[in-house]
Order: C-alpha cells, then structure tokens, then sequence
C-alpha cells in the first residue's frame, strides 16, 4: 500500500478520492443554502444547520472533510512541486493554450483561491457559529440573519462570487479528471464525463453564485428576500 | 521563402545554452522542416561554423528520432506529424521561428537540440516485453482476439517513442508512453503473463527517472504524431490498480 500511496499514480488516486469526497459535501453545502431560499425567515436552514451540530454521524464526517482538504491540498502541494521539478528550464515559446484548456492547466490557481476562500468562509461562519458562540443569537436562531448580511457585504459577496466562480473552472476539469485518473474512462465514456463535468460545474456556479448575487440584489431593491413567503 | 530562426544552441549537457538568430533565404515550401535544417547546415559549413545538432533518422515520420519544439509546439503546429514530416508550407514568408530542444529533466540535453532519451528505453526494458513464445505467422489465427482489441493494440503500438507526450504536457510526464506500451500487450492474451508486474515495474521505473505527474491536461494526445488516444491513461490507472490489489 505505501508503494502505492508513493507512485504517481497513487498520489492522483488520492487526489481524486478526496476530490469526490469534497464534492459530496459541496452538494450537501449547496442543499443546505437553498434552504435560505424558502422565505420562511430562515427557520429551515437555522434547523438543519442545528441538527447538523446535534448529529453524531455528521460530527465524525466533519472530522473526516477537515482530514479531507488536508490530504486534496497537501498532495496538490506535493505533485506541484514534484512537477515543476520534473522541467526546470522553461520553455522560451509556450504553445500549451493550443493543446489543453486553461482550466485545466490551472488547477494549482484556482485551487489555491478555493482554499484561501475556505479560510475567509470558516473564520466568518464556522469560528464564529461553532466555536466562539458570537453569531447565530443567544439561541443560535438567527444563523440564517447572519449568513444573509455576510452576503449583503459587498466585500464579502465579491470575494465569494470569484471563489465561486474559480470553484467552477476548477470544478469542470477536476470531475472528469477524477474519473479519468480511476481508470473509469474510455472513448465512449470520456466525452460523457467531459459534459457531466461541465454541467455539474456549470450547475455549481450558478447554485452557489446565487446566494451573494441574489441577496446583494434584494438589498439594493429593499426587498427581504429571507421573509419573501411570510 | 525567407525565414527568421531562433534556435538553442547548447554546447554540450554541462554548459549553458541560449538562443542564436539565423537568417535563411529561398527556402522552398515543398522542403521539410529537417531540409530546411540541413540547408542552414551547408552554410553553417562552409562559414566554418559548428552546425546546428539535431535528431533525425528516417525521415518518413515512423521511427521516432525527430524531435524539436517548434514555436511552443512538439514537432510544429500541425496536428499528428512528426518534424520530419512538417513541411514549410505551413509558416509564413518572412516569419520568426523559435526551436528549442524537449524540456525535461528526465531528457537531459546532449547539444543543441539533441536530448537524451534513454528513460524511454529504461522503461521499455523495466517491463515493455512479453517472455512467452507468440509462434508463427499461422498461429495468430489459432488466437481468438476480439477486432476492437486487437485494433485498440495496434493503435497503442503505433507508438514511436519520440517523447513528444512528454515535451508538450506541462508536468513532463511520461503517461502517454507508459500507457501506450502497457496498453499494446495488456490487449492481447501474449501479454497476459507479466500484465501485473509490467503495469507495476514500469510506473515505478517512471517515476524513479524524474518525470512528473499527469493532471489529464490531454496535451500529450493533441501533441502526440501517433495520435495515441489517453483512453490508454485510463488503461494504465485501472491496469496499476488492479496490480496493486493482485500483488
């Protein structure tokens, strides 16, 4: 198992098991945020995000998402360097945007965005709702109040949208690479993949790119688009 | 026509290179790449110059020894052709054209634009065989090998070792290689004996001479003069999985 947690090949199977497992989580995120849609003043997503804390089952998956982005940003951290080693002088006359596409040559950037959004976003909501108690009201009631004014920020809704948005490009190679990498690909299945990959994406950045867009709108019209059906 | 030419010039592995500008003139479009090389060449001997070193053999585009990075592009900017077979027609009159050798730290440069690629040749011998007898011509047709298998072989056989999978992706990896030369024998029941330990003896031998790893950008199979398909990456993936688990 060591030789092949250390080939190659190992190094990118761990990158794609943790990826799809990170993306497993970014559905459930994605589902738990629609709920800030419902217009019932957000007593669904204040509930599921308390039963979320309640359950035992979803405590040890978090403990696991952590070990997750751990080892996804580690590998990558590793792989990059071990493949810039692999070419120290450069090529004078580049013609790689000829023959691949920028996303894909771009994983390490849009990568890098995505974990310094996840940073911003854990000490913006996860410290303060989890851990210092400072959002979410005295009985954590208001969870869903406080998501929405981070999204009324326009500081905040920006740097969320451009995450989003790199989480898509990122998101549209890395799917179908993850497949690939599993060996679950051929001629049939590649072109397949290739448009899951790019829809899934696609559907991601408009999900999640709906929150910081929709919010910041609803405030600019003096509209509560939290309360819409109360 | 009359070309600019940036070439690298390096004089041997130890010292370090830069670019010299040369200026050709009535050059024909019908000429290859490499003729076009030779005439410079000529001059550059009569000058009582060094010439420019670079790898070529056959010239027919099949054995694998052309090589050259030709304005960012492995073996030039036309699809499935080796150097050897790019001809001038495709550049313009009067346009500057950079050449420099494979970058790769596996592929050590030897001159100019001569590199070495003896990793290649330490992966083939690492498991790119089979040990049982296959007989004679008559005897393949004693073999049932379904036609799809037998042509998705044939197509990873095609490979020519030229490296230009390895020049183009942006990590160096050798992937397209590897897959393409475990793929050929992992397709046909000759090659079913050492099918574990090929996949596992040649991806370590890889890995060991420094090439990076692949991120399925797919330049190698948009570089490749073969066209060799990365559905034998995959291969490849599910071939050292499944080793893995064997042994």
């Amino acid at each position: 198992m060591q030789k092949f947690l250390t080939s190659s090949i190992g190094k990118k199977t761990v990158m794609a098991l943790s990826g799809l497992f990170l993306i497993m989580f970014l559905l459930e995120h994605l589902y738990t945020n629609v709920t800030l849609f419902f217009g019932d003043g957000g007593i669904e997503f204040n509930e599921t995000s308390h039963s979320m804390v309640r359950m035992i089952i979803i405590r040890v998956i978090e403990i696991v998402l952590f070990l997750a982005v751990f080892v996804h940003v580690a590998q990558a951290i590793l792989l990059t360097k071990e493949n810039s080693n692999a070419r120290s002088v450069k090529y004078a006359v580049n013609g790689a945007k000829d023959t691949s596409s920028w996303n894909s040559r771009n994983m390490g950037f849009t990568g890098s965005v995505i974990f310094f959004f996840i940073v911003v976003h854990l000490y913006n909501f996860f410290v303060p709702y989890r851990i210092t108690g400072t959002i979410g009201g005295a009985g954590q009631e208001t969870v869903a109040q406080d998501v929405v004014a981070a999204m009324e920020n326009p500081i905040y809704a920006g740097i969320y949208l451009i995450s989003v948005i790199l989480l898509a490009f990122h998101l549209s190679h890395a799917l179908s690479s993850a497949f690939h990498t599993l060996g679950m690909s051929n001629k049939k299945y590649m072109p397949i993949w290739d448009k899951v990959a790019m829809g899934f994406a696609v559907f991601m950045g408009i999900g999640f790119g709906s929150f910081p867009i929709l919010f910041f709108i609803a405030k600019l019209m003096h509209k509560d688009l939290l309360n819409w059906g109360m | 026509m009359n070309l600019t030419l940036k070439i690298w010039r390096q004089h041997d592995g130890n010292s370090k290179g830069d670019f010299v500008t040369y200026q050709v003139s009535d050059i024909s479009t019908e000429m290859s790449f490499l003729e076009m090389f030779d005439v410079l060449n000529e001059r550059l001997v009569n000058e009582g110059k060094v010439p420019i070193a670079f790898d070529h053999d056959c010239r027919e585009g099949i054995c694998g020894m052309c090589s050259l990075h030709i304005n960012g592009r492995a073996h030039g900017p036309q699809a499935g052709t080796t150097t050897c077979q790019l001809h001038m027609r495709h550049f313009k009159d009067g346009e500057t054209i950079t050449v420099e050798p494979w970058r790769a730290q596996a592929f050590p440069v030897i001159k100019d634009l001569v590199v070495d690629r003896t990793a290649f040749e330490k992966i083939q011998a690492a498991g790119g065989f089979v040990s049982v007898n296959t007989g004679n011509a008559q005897d393949a047709n004693c073999l049932p090998i379904p036609k799809d298998d037998a042509d998705a072989s044939f197509f990873a056989a095609s490979c020519i070792g030229c490296g230009a999978c390895v020049a183009a992706c942006k990590n160096s990896s050798a992937m397209l290689f590897v897959s393409a030369k475990v793929s050929q024998f992992a397709l046909l029941p000759q090659g079913q004996v050492e099918r574990a330990d090929r996949a596992l003896n040649m991806v370590k031998e890889m890995d060991a001479l420094g090439f990076g790893n692949c991120t399925n950008t797919g330049s190698c199979e948009a570089e490749c003069p073969k066209e060799i398909s990365i559905d034998n990456i995959a291969r490849l993936n599910r071939e050292y999985l499944l080793a893995t688990l064997k042994k």
